[in-house]
C-alpha cells in the first residue's frame, strides 16, 4: 500500500509543480511581454526551436547522469532510449489517433521499463563492457526499427501532420496564437514545444536535485565508489543499479517523446542513434557529472555551441561553403578536447573550484 | 554442403578484417589501458594516405610500408599532444577527449580528401581460386596471412621481450613501473604509435576489398571490431582475433540461413556479446583481475 | 661519506604543503630510519625523494644534485623506492615482476640474479608463474623487496615495510634487511611506525613530527630517549 502512496504522492507532486509554473509563465509571458522579442517573431522560429532541442537533450543528459553521474555506470545507448520515447508518442498519434499529450508519460513509462530490461543484464557487466553492450543498443534499435514500423514509403520514418502537434486549446488561454499570414507561421506551435520541454526540465532538475539528496542517491553513490563496501552496510546492489537504469530510460524516453514537437517525425538513423548517444554523455561531462545543474548547462553549451560552430562566417571566407560545413565537426571535436583539459570536472565543477579558491585566499606559508 | 562451406568462407573473410583492427583497439587497451573511440578514424586517415602515395605513383606495397611508419610517428604524437594532458582524468574524460578526436578526425579527412569515394589499389593481384567447390579470395588469404603474422610478432614483442614487459608493466601499475625506471611516457607514445601502425595496415589492406574509400569506410568495421574485442576479452590479443572470426561467421551463416533476422542481422553480434559477456564478464579469454586487499 | 644529503625539503599535495623544510642524511653503508606518527609526512618524504611529489629544497645524492628529477631518473641513478602498499604489478607474474625490476640494467647476470632472490624468498619460486596480485600481502612485500633490488640499488628507500603484516613475517623481512646492509653494504633509507624493530636495524635515525625533524641521533641514542621511548615505542 505505501508504495502505491508513494507514487500518488510523486505523481501530484508532478503535477502541482506543472501547474504552478504554467501559472507562472503565464504571468510572465501575457503581463511582461517578456519574451516578444524572442517568440512573437516569426524570423526567429529557428532559434525558439534550439532552445527547445537544449532543454529536451538536457532532461535526457539529466537522467543519464543518474546512471552515469551518480551510479558510475557509462551508458552509449541512451539515444536508443530516446528513440523509443519519439517513437511510442509518433506511432500513438499515427497509428491510434492519441493526441500529443498522453502520449508523453507512455513514453516515459514504456522506457522506464526497457530501462529496467536492459539493466537486469548489465548487473553483470561492468565498465567499458557495459559501454560496448549499450553501444549495442544505439546500433540495433535503428534496425529494429526498419523492421517494425511502418512508416512512411516501407521507411521507419513516422511524419506528423501539423494538427497533431499542434498545442491543446487550454493552452490559448496562456499565449495568443502569433499567425502570420504570409508565412504560414504560427507561433504558438513553437512556444507550446518550449514551455512543455521548459517545464518538464524544471521537474526533472527538481527530481535529480531530490534524488542527490535522498538515500537512494546515497546509495547510488555508493555503489558507484566502491561495490563491495555498499553490500556490507545493506545497499542492494541489484536494485539500485537497475533502477538508476530505469529512471535515466525514463527521462530519455520523455526527452525523444518532445524531441517530436520540434521535429515533427520520429526517426533512426544508425549514425544519428550513436551521434545523440555521444551527444548526451558529452553534454553530462562538460556540464559536470554527479552534479544537478551540469547535464542542462552542458547540454545547452553543446547545443549552442554546435549552432554557432556550423554558422561561422569566417569559416566560409576561408573555405568554401561545403568544406567549411565538413570542416564544423572537426571544431566542435576539438573544442571538446580542449574543454577536457581545461575543465575536467565540467563546468560546475570548474566553477565550485574557482569559488572555492576565491573564498579562501592562498594560505601564507607557515615556515616559522 | 559446398553453400554451406561458401558462407563459412564469406564469414571468415569479414572475421579477419574485424579482427585486425581489434587488434590494434585490444593493443591499446592493453598498454595504456584505454578504450580508444578514435582508432577507426586514425585507421582511416592512414588508408586515405596510403591512397594518396599510391596515386603519387609509389608502388602500392611501398605506399602501405611508408604509411604504416608515418602513423607510427603520428600514433605516438596523438598520445603525447592530445591524450597526455588528461592521462590522470577520469575514464569517462579521456573516452570524450577520444571522442572529440574522432569527430575531428573524420571531418578533417573529408575536407583534405574531399567526400567522393575513391578507388583503393590492391597491393597484390585480385586473383580467386576453386578449393573443393569454395571459392578463395586472395583477399582472404592475405589478410589472414598478416593477421597471422602480426599476432605471432605482437606476442613475441609483449611476452618475450623487455620492451614488451615494460609495456604491460605500465598499463598494470604506472606508478611502480616508474619506480624501478621505466620511461612510462615513452612507453604509452609507443603503445600508441603501434597500434596506430597496425590500424594503417589494416586499413590499406581492407578498404580495397570494399566498395570504395570514403569517410564512413571505418565506422561499420570498428562497431565490428568493438564488438569483437569485447567477445574476446579486451586485454587478449588471441581473443580479438578468435571474436572477430566469431562475429564475422556468425553474421554470415545467419544471413544466409535465418530469414526473419534479415535487415535486422546486426543483433547477432551484439547478442552474442551479450551472452558471452553473461557467462563470462570480461570475454572469452579475458582475464578477470585477482586482487587481494 | 655521504651518499644522500637532504635540506630544506619542502613538498605537500596540491594547495597543503605537508613537509616543511626537512633536513637529514644518508651515509654510505648506513641504515637511516626515520620514525613519526600518521601525518608526519614520512611517506611524503619519500616521494618527494625518488620524485613522484614535486619539491623543493636540495637533494644530493653521490653529490649530484637530483632534486626536481622525474623518478624515472631517480631509479636509473641508483634509487630503489618500495612504496607503501607494495606497489604490486598485480596483472604480471612473480617472475615478470622481478625481471621489470631490471629494467635499467644493460648486464647479462638478470637470470642468476632473479634465481638468487627465489634463494632468499623461496615462497616466490614456489610462485614465480602466478599473478603478483594473487599473493598474500607477506609475500607481495617480499616480492616489493626483491623487485627494488633487483635494480642493484645503492641506496634502497622503503616505506613501512611492516604495515599489515604478521609480526612473525615482519621479523623475518627486517631479519633478510638488515643482512642485506651487513654482507652486500647497502645503504637504506627506511620509514617505520614499527620502531623496535627499525630501530633495531638502523645505525641512525631521526623523528619527523608535522613535517620537520624534532629530534636526530644514533640508534641507541634514539632507543634510549625517553620522549621517543613514550611516543614510539610504547614503553
Amino acid at each position: 500500500m505505501s508504495g502505491v502512496k508513494r507514487v500518488a504522492g510523486w505523481v501530484l507532486a508532478f503535477v502541482g509543480v506543472a501547474v504552478a509554473l504554467l501559472l507562472a509563465i503565464r504571468i510572465l509571458t501575457q503581463s511582461l511581454d517578456l519574451f516578444d522579442g524572442l517568440f512573437n517573431d516569426p524570423n526567429k522560429a529557428s532559434t525558439i526551436d534550439l532552445f527547445t532541442e537544449a532543454l529536451y537533450i538536457g532532461i535526457a543528459a539529466m537522467g543519464l547522469n543518474i546512471l552515469t553521474g551518480y551510479n558510475g555506470q557509462v551508458s552509449l545507448g541512451h539515444g536508443a532510449f530516446f528513440g523509443v520515447g519519439a517513437y511510442t508518442s509518433a506511432i500513438l498519434m499515427f497509428d491510434h489517433g492519441w493526441a500529443y499529450l498522453p502520449t508523453l508519460p507512455v513514453a516515459g513509462v514504456i522506457c522506464l521499463f526497457v530501462g529496467v530490461l536492459v539493466g537486469i543484464p548489465a548487473l553483470r557487466v561492468k565498465g567499458l563492457y557495459l559501454a560496448l553492450v549499450t553501444l549495442g543498443l544505439s546500433v540495433v534499435f535503428p534496425d529494429l526499427t526498419k523492421r517494425f514500423v511502418n512508416g512512411t514509403g516501407g521507411t521507419n520514418l513516422l511524419s506528423l501532420k501539423t494538427e497533431q502537434i499542434s498545442p491543446p486549446d487550454w493552452y490559448d488561454w496562456f499565449a495568443d496564437p502569433i499567425a502570420d499570414p504570409l508565412t504560414d507561421y504560427v507561433g504558438s506551435r513553437d512556444q507550446w514545444a518550449f514551455w512543455l520541454s521548459f517545464v518538464i526540465a524544471v521537474i526533472t532538475l527538481l527530481c535529480v536535485w531530490g534524488i542527490a539528496r535522498s538515500r537512494f542517491g546515497r546509495a547510488l553513490i555508493a555503489v558507484r565508489d566502491h561495490e563491495a563496501a555498499a553490500v556490507t552496510v545493506g545497499i542492494d546492489l541489484a536494485r539500485v543499479k537497475v533502477s538508476a537504469f530505469a529512471i535515466s530510460a525514463f527521462f530519455a524516453g520523455l526527452a525523444g517523446s518532445l524531441s517530436v514537437l520540434v521535429s515533427r517525425l520520429a526517426n533512426a538513423g544508425k549514425v544519428e542513434t550513436f551521434q545523440l548517444s555521444i551527444l548526451l554523455l558529452v553534454a553530462v561531462v562538460v556540464g559536470g557529472t554527479a552534479t544537478v545543474w551540469g547535464p542542462i548547462i552542458g547540454a545547452f553549451v553543446v547545443v549552442f555551441a554546435q549552432d554557432w560552430i556550423g554558422e561561422q562566417e569566417t569559416l566560409t571566407d576561408l573555405l568554401d561553403a561545403e568544406r567549411a560545413k565538413l570542416l564544423s565537426p572537426a571544431l566542435f571535436g576539438i573544442a571538446l578536447i580542449i574543454m577536457m583539459y581545461v575543465l575536467p570536472d565540467g563546468i560546475v565543477g570548474g566553477a565550485r573550484r574557482g569559488l572555492r579558491a576565491l573564498r579562501r585566499p592562498r594560505a601564507a606559508p607557515s615556515d616559522a | 554442403m559446398d553453400q554451406f562451406l561458401q558462407h563459412l568462407m564469406n564469414g571468415i573473410e569479414a572475421g579477419v578484417i574485424y579482427a585486425s583492427l581489434a587488434l590494434a583497439l585490444v593493443l591499446i587497451f592493453k598498454t595504456t589501458g584505454i578504450l580508444n573511440f578514435a582508432q577507426g578514424e586514425m585507421a582511416l586517415v592512414s588508408t586515405y594516405f596510403t591512397w594518396k602515395l599510391a596515386e603519387w605513383g609509389l608502388p602500392v606495397w611501398v605506399a602501405i610500408l611508408v604509411s604504416v611508419g608515418v602513423s607510427f610517428v603520428g600514433g605516438a604524437l596523438i598520445e603525447r599532444v592530445v591524450i597526455r594532458p588528461v592521462e590522470q582524468s577520469s575514464p569517462l574524460v579521456i573516452v570524450i577527449v577520444t571522442i572529440g578526436l574522432f569527430l575531428a578526425l573524420n571531418s578533417l579527412a573529408q575536407v583534405i580528401f574531399g567526400t567522393d569515394a575513391h578507388l583503393m589499389p590492391r597491393a597484390y593481384p585480385n586473383e580467386s581460386w576453386d578449393l573443393l567447390g569454395v571459392n578463395v579470395e586472395a583477399d582472404t588469404l592475405v589478410l589472414i596471412a598478416v593477421l597471422a603474422v602480426e599476432c605471432v610478432v605482437l606476442w613475441y614483442l609483449l611476452q618475450r621481450t623487455k620492451v614488451g614487459l615494460a609495456l604491460r608493466g605500465v598499463a598494470s601499475n604506472p606508478e611502480s613501473s616508474r619506480l624501478v625506471g621505466v620511461p612510462v611516457g615513452s612507453m604509452l607514445m609507443f603503445g600508441w604509435g603501434l597500434a596506430a601502425a597496425l590500424g594503417a595496415l589494416a586499413g590499406s589492406l581492407v578498404v580495397p576489398t570494399t566498395a570504395g574509400l570514403t569517410a564512413g569506410s571505418m565506422q561499420s568495421i570498428l562497431v565490428f571490431a568493438f564488438a569483437a574485442a569485447a567477445l574476446g576479452g579486451f586485454d587478449s590479443p588471441l581473443g580479438a582475433v578468435v571474436g572477430g572470426l566469431i562475429v564475422g561467421v556468425a553474421q554470415s551463416l545467419t544471413t544466409a540461413y535465418v530469414d526473419w533476422l534479415n535487415d535486422i542481422e546486426i543483433i547477432v553480434p551484439f547478442g552474442l556479446i551479450l551472452v558471452v559477456l553473461l557467462i563470462k564478464p570480461a570475454g572469452l579469454f579475458g582475464k578477470v583481475r585477482v586482487e587481494r586487499v | 661519506m655521504t651518499l644522500l644529503e637532504v635540506a630544506e625539503l619542502r613538498a605537500g599535495y596540491g594547495p597543503v604543503q605537508v613537509l616543511h623544510g626537512v633536513d637529514f642524511s644518508v651515509n654510505e653503508g648506513e641504515v637511516v630510519v626515520i620514525l613519526g606518527a600518521n601525518g608526519s609526512g614520512k611517506t611524503t618524504t619519500l616521494r618527494a625523494l625518488s620524485g613522484i611529489l614535486p619539491a623543493r629544497g636540495t637533494v644530493r645524492f653521490e653529490g649530484r644534485s637530483i632534486g626536481g628529477q622525474r623518478p624515472e631518473k631517480t631509479a636509473q641513478g641508483g634509487i630503489a623506492h618500495v612504496p607503501q602498499g607494495r606497489g604490486t604489478l598485480t596483472d604480471l607474474t612473480v617472475e615478470e615482476n622481478l625481471r621489470l625490476g631490471a629494467y635499467c640494467r644493460r648486464d647479462s647476470r638478470v637470470d642468476r640474479d632473479v634465481g638468487y632472490w627465489y634463494e632468499v624468498f623461496p615462497r616466490l619460486g614456489d610462485r614465480r608463474t602466478q599473478p603478483g596480485g594473487s599473493m598474500s600481502g607477506g609475500e607481495q612485500q617480499m616480492l616489493a623487496i626483491a623487485r627494488a633490488m633487483m635494480s642493484n640499488p645503492k641506496l634502497l628507500l622503503l616505506d613501512e615495510p611492516s604495515l599489515g603484516l604478521a609480526p612473525i613475517i615482519t621479523q623475518e623481512l627486517f631479519r633478510v634487511l638488515s643482512k642485506l646492509n651487513a654482507s652486500d653494504g647497502l645503504s637504506m633509507l627506511v620509514v617505520e611506525q614499527n620502531a623496535g624493530l627499525a630501530l633495531g636495524i638502523a645505525t641512525r635515525g631521526y623523528v619527523l613530527e608535522s613535517g620537520s625533524i624534532a629530534v636526530s641521533g644514533s640508534a641507541a641514542e634514539l632507543a634510549a630517549d625517553d620522549d621517543v621511548r613514550k611516543a614510539y615505542l610504547g614503553i
